[in-house]
C-alpha cells in the first residue's frame, strides 16, 4: 500500500461540495458530506460529457446512495463505488480518502 | 374532372370557418374557392371585438392572412358586396360589376345590428358596435365626447357600455325591458347585475322608450323617453339586437323567416339545392344561433355536405358564460322556467352579492335551466347534468348553495359524464378526447391545451377540462403527485410556502424539518433559488453554495469542456464605445472566443476556472456588473432605440428598459425570466415573445405576459394598456413574486399561465384587483428584494476567501491540462474528438 499524500488541509472543505486534488498528476474529485462528515474520491473525468468536472457538480443522495451529479449532463455516480446509475457500463475509478489531523489525506489508487 | 366552383359570400367567422374546413378537406383538390367581403379585410375574431380597445391590434383578431389564402388557393375579394344572385345562370354579381359563376353557393352573411326607427337615428356620433371599423369611429367619437349612451341593455349593449366606460364617458344604458340581459337572465338575476353595474359607475335606465333625438342643452344631444324623462347624451351607441342578413335571399327569392333569416334544412342548405346558408343569417328550425360555436357547426356539416359527406345539423345549446365588466354571468337552456310544469330553486345572497337559480322539470329528475350571476362556479357541472340528461342529486339544491367544507360530495363527479360529453364547446372537444390525450401522454393542462385546442377559445371550460384530465390520469394510475423529488413530498409552490411563512434561511433547516436524505440537484437548486428569491442573500456563503447548479456555483456557463463563459450586463443593450473597448481587450487578452446574444448582449467563451476572477477584476473595475445569464433568474431587458433617435418611436423604451433592467437584475426565479420594451407597435424588440414585454402606446405602455420564444414559442398576452409607468412596474413587482412564489420548478411563465387554474382573467385578479389580498405582500417581498441586490461577483472578486475556489486544483497551480482548441473563422473553438486525436499526433 502505497503512502498517505496530504492534499489540502480539513479548512479547505466547504461541506456539501467538491473539490479537484491533483495526485500524481491524475484529476480527483474530493466530496465531503456536512451531514455523516465523511470524505469521497472519485475520478474527476466525466466519461459521459468528456471533461474533467465531477468535483463541481451537486453532491446529493439516491436511495441509500452518497452521489454526485454531473453538472454537464446530470448522469449520478455512486460516490462510493464510482458506478454511474443511469448507465452501468462507466464506473469512475475511486481513491481512498481520510481525514487525518486536520488534513485531508489521500492514497494514489 | 373539372374543379367545382364554391363562391362564399360573406368571409366572417363562420364563412371563414367553412373554407377552413374545405381546404383541409381531403377532397380539396376538387374544389375552387371564392370568397366576398364586403368588409376591407379577411375574417377576424368578432368574439374578442372589445379587446380592440383594450390594445389588441386589427393584427391580433385577424383569424387568417392573404398569405393563407394565397398558399392555399383561395381567391378572395375584399371591399366588395355580392348585390345579385342569378339563380338560373349561376352567377352572383358585385356592387363594382364583378360577375362570378358558381356550382355551390355559400351564403354566410351574418348580422346587422338592428338600429331602432327613432327619428335622429341617423345623425353624426350614433353608431354601432359589430366591426372593426366600427370600434375606430367609436374611439374617434369619444374623443369629442364626455358622455356615452348604449340603447339596449342586453349581452352585447353591457360589451359596450364596459368598453365606451373604459374610453372615459360616463356611461348610460338606455333599455325598453323592465330588466338587464332579458334573453338570458330571469328577474332576480337581472336585478343583481344591475346593481352590480351601478356599482361600478354605470347608470342604468330601464323601461325606457327613446321617441327621438334632438340637438341637446349641456350635451350634443338629447334623448327624449315616451314617459316624458330625457337624457342627454354626446354620443349614441345602438346595440339593440341583431338582424340576419338576409336581403340576397329576399331578393332573390329565396325562403326566409316571418322575422328574418334564410331558411335552412339539416343540411344547412336552402330552398335551392345548391345553395347553403350558415352562421348567423341561417335560420333552422325556426331559431337564428347567435353565436359562434353553432356557426362553426353549421359550417362544418355544409362541407360535409357538399363533399359529399352525411354530416347533419341538429340545433345547439345558447347557454352562455361569460363575464360582463367584471361581472360573472351565465344562463342555461331554460333560464326562464317556461317548460311546462318547471320547478325552481333560488339561492339569493345579498351580502356576498350572488344569484343562483337552478329551473329542474316536473318530476324533479332534470336539469332544465340555470341562471348564474356573481359566481358562475356551477356553469360547468349543471350544463353537463342538462346536455347529458342525467340524473340529478337526492339533493338538488346543493348544486347551487355555497360549498361548505366536503363540496367533493355535492357537485358532478366528472366520471359521471359519457365519453360524449362536449367538455369545449369553442372547439368541439369531448370528454374521450381529453381522455385520448391523457393516454398519449398528456399530464398537464398545457399538454391538454396543445393536443386537443380544449380550453383555448374562451376558455370557459377549463376548470371541467382539468377536472376531466385528473380523473383520468387518476384511473390510469397516476398518483397525481406534485413531489419535487424524493427528498420532500412537497411541491416547488408548497416548498416556496415553507420557506416563506416559517421564515427559513437554509436548505439544511429545511431537509431537518420537511425532508430526509441528503437532497439532490433537483431539490437543492429549487430550494436555492426559492432562499434567493425571498431572502436574496449571497449566493456563494458556505451554507448555499452546495445548492447551486453548474452554473452559479461559479457564476459563469459552463461550456461542453468545463470551460466558462462571461456574460456582463449590459442592460436595455446601451453600452458605451470605452466599455466596448473593455470587452474587446479583456476578450483578447485571454483569447476568449466572442458572440452577441440573442439578449443583446455580448458573450466571451472559453475562460478557465482561475481566469474568472482575473477577467472579473478587469470588468467590474471598468463598471460592469454581472448579467447573471448563468442563473435561473432575470436575464435581459431587450429593447429598440426608441423615441430618443427612431423617426416613428412613441416613447423611451431604452431609457424604460434600463429601468426595468435595473430594478429586477438578480432577481432569482423558477426559471430564467426574458423581457423586452418596445417604443411603439412596430414591435422591433419582440417584446410578444417574452415573459414581460412592454410597448409603447399613444396612451401610454401596453403590459404583456406570458409570452416565450424558444422551444415552444408562446404569444404573450395582454394583460394591461395604456399604462402609465408607475402602474406598471407595480404590476410587474405583483405578477413576477406571484411567479416566484406558485410556479413549479422550471415552469416558465407561459406553461405556468396554462396550468394556472382560471388563466388570464384570474391572474388580472390577483395582480390587478388584489382578489386574494396578497398584492401588498408581493410588493413588499420585491422591495426586500431588490434592497438585498447585489453584483455577486462584485462580492467574489473583493473576498479573497472565495476566490480561493477559482482554482482547477486546490493543491497545485497548473491549469486543466486536457483542454484542446482549434481555430475557426479567426476564433478558438473546443476541438472535436477526432480533432483532439489529430492535435496529438501532431504534438508527438
Ligand atoms: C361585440 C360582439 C361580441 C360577441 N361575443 C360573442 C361571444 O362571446 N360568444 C359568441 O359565441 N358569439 C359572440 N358574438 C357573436 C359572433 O361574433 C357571431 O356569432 C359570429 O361572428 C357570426 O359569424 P358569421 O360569419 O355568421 O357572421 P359575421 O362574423 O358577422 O360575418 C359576416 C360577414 O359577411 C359580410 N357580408 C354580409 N353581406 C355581404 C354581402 N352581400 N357580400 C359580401 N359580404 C357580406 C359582413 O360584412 C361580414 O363581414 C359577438 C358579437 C359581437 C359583435
Amino acid at each position: 500500500m502505497s503512502d498517505w499524500i496530504t492534499v489540502c488541509s480539513e479548512s479547505d472543505l466547504t461541506p456539501n461540495t467538491g473539490l479537484c486534488a491533483l495526485l500524481g498528476g491524475e484529476q480527483v474529485a474530493v466530496f465531503y458530506c456536512g451531514k455523516t462528515r465523511k470524505l469521497f474520491a472519485v475520478s474527476n473525468y466525466d466519461p459521459i460529457g468528456e471533461a474533467n468536472v465531477l468535483s463541481r457538480g451537486i453532491m446529493g443522495s439516491i436511495g441509500e446512495a452518497t452521489v454526485v451529479a454531473s453538472p454537464l449532463y446530470k448522469q449520478h455516480f455512486n460516490l462510493e463505488t464510482g458506478e454511474c446509475l443511469e448507465d452501468t457500463e462507466h464506473k469512475l475509478k475511486t481513491y481512498p480518502v481520510r481525514l487525518h489531523e486536520g488534513e485531508v489525506q489521500m492514497q494514489a489508487a | 374532372m373539372s374543379k367545382q366552383r364554391v363562391v362564399v359570400v360573406g368571409n366572417g367567422m363562420v364563412g371563414h370557418k367553412f373554407i377552413d374546413n374545405l381546404i383541409n378537406h381531403e377532397k380539396a383538390d376538387q374544389y375552387e374557392i371564392v370568397t366576398f367581403s364586403e368588409e376591407s379585410r379577411l375574417a377576424y375574431d368578432r368574439v374578442q371585438l372589445s379587446s380592440y380597445f383594450s390594445g389588441a391590434t386589427a393584427a391580433d383578431l385577424a383569424l387568417t392572412d392573404r398569405e393563407y389564402y394565397r398558399d392555399n388557393g383561395v381567391n378572395f375579394v375584399l371591399s366588395d358586396k355580392v348585390v345579385e344572385i342569378d339563380r338560373a345562370a349561376k352567377v352572383v354579381v358585385t356592387e363594382s360589376g364583378r360577375k362570378e359563376p358558381y356550382d355551390k353557393l355559400v351564403l354566410a352573411t351574418g348580422s346587422f345590428p338592428f338600429v331602432p326607427p327613432i327619428p335622429g337615428n341617423d345623425k353624426e356620433h350614433c353608431l354601432v358596435y359589430r366591426t372593426i371599423d366600427d370600434l375606430g369611429m367609436i374611439k374617434a367619437s369619444a374623443k369629442e365626447s364626455k358622455v356615452g349612451v348604449v340603447v339596449g341593455g342586453g349581452l352585447l349593449g353591457l360589451e359596450a357600455a364596459n368598453a365606451i366606460k373604459n374610453l372615459g364617458l360616463e356611461t348610460h344604458v338606455v333599455e325598453f325591458a323592465p330588466r338587464l340581459m332579458a334573453v338570458q337572465l330571469d328577474e332576480g338575476g337581472g336585478k343583481l347585475l344591475r346593481r352590480k353595474i351601478e356599482d361600478l359607475g354605470v347608470k342604468v335606465h330601464t323601461e325606457k322608450a327613446t321617441t327621438e333625438i334632438v340637438v341637446g342643452k349641456e350635451c350634443r344631444y338629447r334623448m327624449n323617453f315616451a314617459d316624458g324623462s330625457h337624457l342627454e347624451t354626446d354620443m349614441i351607441l345602438f346595440s339593440a339586437g341583431i338582424r340576419p342578413q338576409d336581403e340576397l335571399a329576399r331578393k332573390f327569392e329565396l325562403e326566409v323567416g316571418e322575422r328574418g333569416g334564410i331558411v335552412v334544412n339539416d343540411n344547412c342548405q336552402t330552398n335551392d339545392k345548391d345553395i347553403y346558408a350558415i352562421g348567423e343569417c341561417a335560420l333552422w328550425g325556426g331559431r337564428i344561433f347567435g353565436l359562434v360555436a353553432p356557426g362553426y357547426t353549421m359550417a362544418k356539416v355544409a362541407v360535409s355536405q357538399i363533399t359529399g359527406g352525411d354530416e347533419l345539423f341538429q340545433g345547439a345549446d345558447m347557454s352562455t358564460k361569460l363575464k360582463l365588466m367584471g361581472v360573472d354571468v351565465a344562463s342555461i337552456g331554460d333560464a326562464h322556467g317556461n317548460t311546462p310544469g318547471a320547478q325552481s330553486y333560488t339561492y339569493n345572497d345579498e351580502i356576498e352579492q350572488v344569484y343562483k337559480r337552478l329551473i329542474i322539470s316536473e318530476d324533479g329528475t332534470r336539469v332544465v335551466g340555470a341562471v348564474l350571476v356573481g359566481d358562475v362556479d356551477a356553469y360547468g357541472n349543471l350544463l353537463q347534468m342538462m346536455l347529458n340528461d342525467m340524473a340529478l342529486p337526492e339533493n338538488p339544491a346543493a348544486l347551487i348553495l355555497p360549498s361548505t367544507g366536503d363540496s367533493a360530495s355535492v357537485g358532478l363527479g366528472v366520471d359521471a359524464l359519457p365519453d360524449s360529453a362536449q367538455i369545449c364547446s369553442c372547439y368541439d372537444v369531448t370528454k374521450a378526447d381529453i381522455k385520448a390525450a391523457v393516454a398519449a401522454g398528456c399530464t398537464d393542462m398545457g399538454g391538454i391545451k396543445s393536443a386537443t385546442k380544449a380550453s383555448t377559445g374562451c376558455g370557459g371550460c377549463a376548470a371541467l377540462a382539468k377536472q376531466v384530465m385528473d380523473a383520468e390520469l387518476a384511473s390510469l394510475g397516476y398518483e397525481v403527485k406534485n413531489d419535487i423529488c424524493e427528498h420532500f413530498a412537497y411541491s416547488r409552490k408548497e416548498l416556496a410556502d415553507i420557506v416563506r411563512v416559517k421564515q427559513i434561511k437554509t436548505f439544511d433547516e429545511l431537509l431537518e424539518s420537511h425532508g430526509h436524505g441528503l437532497g439532490c440537484e433537483i431539490c437543492k437548486p429549487a430550494v436555492g433559488s426559492i432562499l434567493a428569491s425571498f431572502w436574496n442573500d449571497y449566493v456563494l456563503k458556505d451554507e448555499h453554495i452546495g445548492l447551486q447548479d453548474t452554473n452559479d456555483i461559479f457564476l459563469g456557463n459552463m461550456q461542453k469542456d468545463g470551460t466558462y463563459s462571461i456574460v456582463p450586463r449590459v442592460a436595455g443593450g446601451e453600452i458605451t464605445p470605452e466599455k466596448l473597448i473593455v470587452l474587446g481587450e479583456v476578450a483578447k487578452e485571454y483569447n476568449l472566443y466572442t458572440k452577441i446574444t440573442g439578449g443583446q448582449r455580448i458573450d466571451l467563451f472559453g475562460a478557465q476556472l482561475h481566469e474568472l476572477p482575473l477577467i472579473w477584476k478587469r470588468l467590474v473595475d471598468a463598471g460592469f456588473e454581472t448579467g447573471h445569464a448563468y442563473g435561473k433568474s432575470v436575464r435581459t431587458v431587450k429593447s429598440c432605440v426608441g423615441s430618443t433617435w427612431c423617426r416613428y418611436g412613441v416613447d423611451d423604451s431604452v431609457g424604460f428598459a434600463i429601468d426595468i433592467e435595473d430594478r429586477y437584475k438578480g432577481l432569482r426565479s423558477p426559471h430564467k425570466l426574458k423581457f423586452a420594451v418596445s417604443g411603439c407597435t412596430r414591435e422591433c424588440a419582440e417584446a410578444q415573445c417574452k415573459d414581460v414585454g412592454v410597448i409603447a402606446t399613444e396612451n401610454g405602455w401596453n403590459l404583456y405576459v406570458c409570452g416565450n420564444g424558444g422551444m415552444r414559442p408562446r404569444h404573450a398576452d395582454l394583460f394591461a394598456s395604456d399604462l402609465d409607468r408607475e402602474t406598471l412596474i407595480k404590476y410587474v413587482d405583483r405578477f413576477l413574486m406571484f411567479y416566484v412564489r406558485t410556479a413549479d420548478r422550471l415552469q416558465r411563465t407561459s406553461v405556468w399561465l396554462e396550468n394556472l387554474e382560471g388563466g388570464l382573467e384570474y391572474l388580472r385578479d390577483v395582480i390587478i384587483n388584489d382578489k386574494l389580498g396578497i398584492a401588498e405582500e408581493l410588493e413588499a417581498d420585491m422591495a426586500a428584494n431588490i434592497a438585498n441586490y447585489q453584483c455577486e461577483w462584485k462580492t467574489t472578486v473583493e473576498n479573497p476567501e472565495r476566490l480561493k475556489r477559482f482554482k482547477h486544483f486546490i493543491n497545485s497551480d497548473e491549469a486543466d491540462n486536457s483542454l484542446a482548441y482549434v481555430l475557426e473563422r479567426g476564433q478558438r473553438r473546443p476541438a472535436t474528438k477526432e480533432e483532439r486525436v489529430q492535435l496529438v499526433e501532431l504534438v508527438d
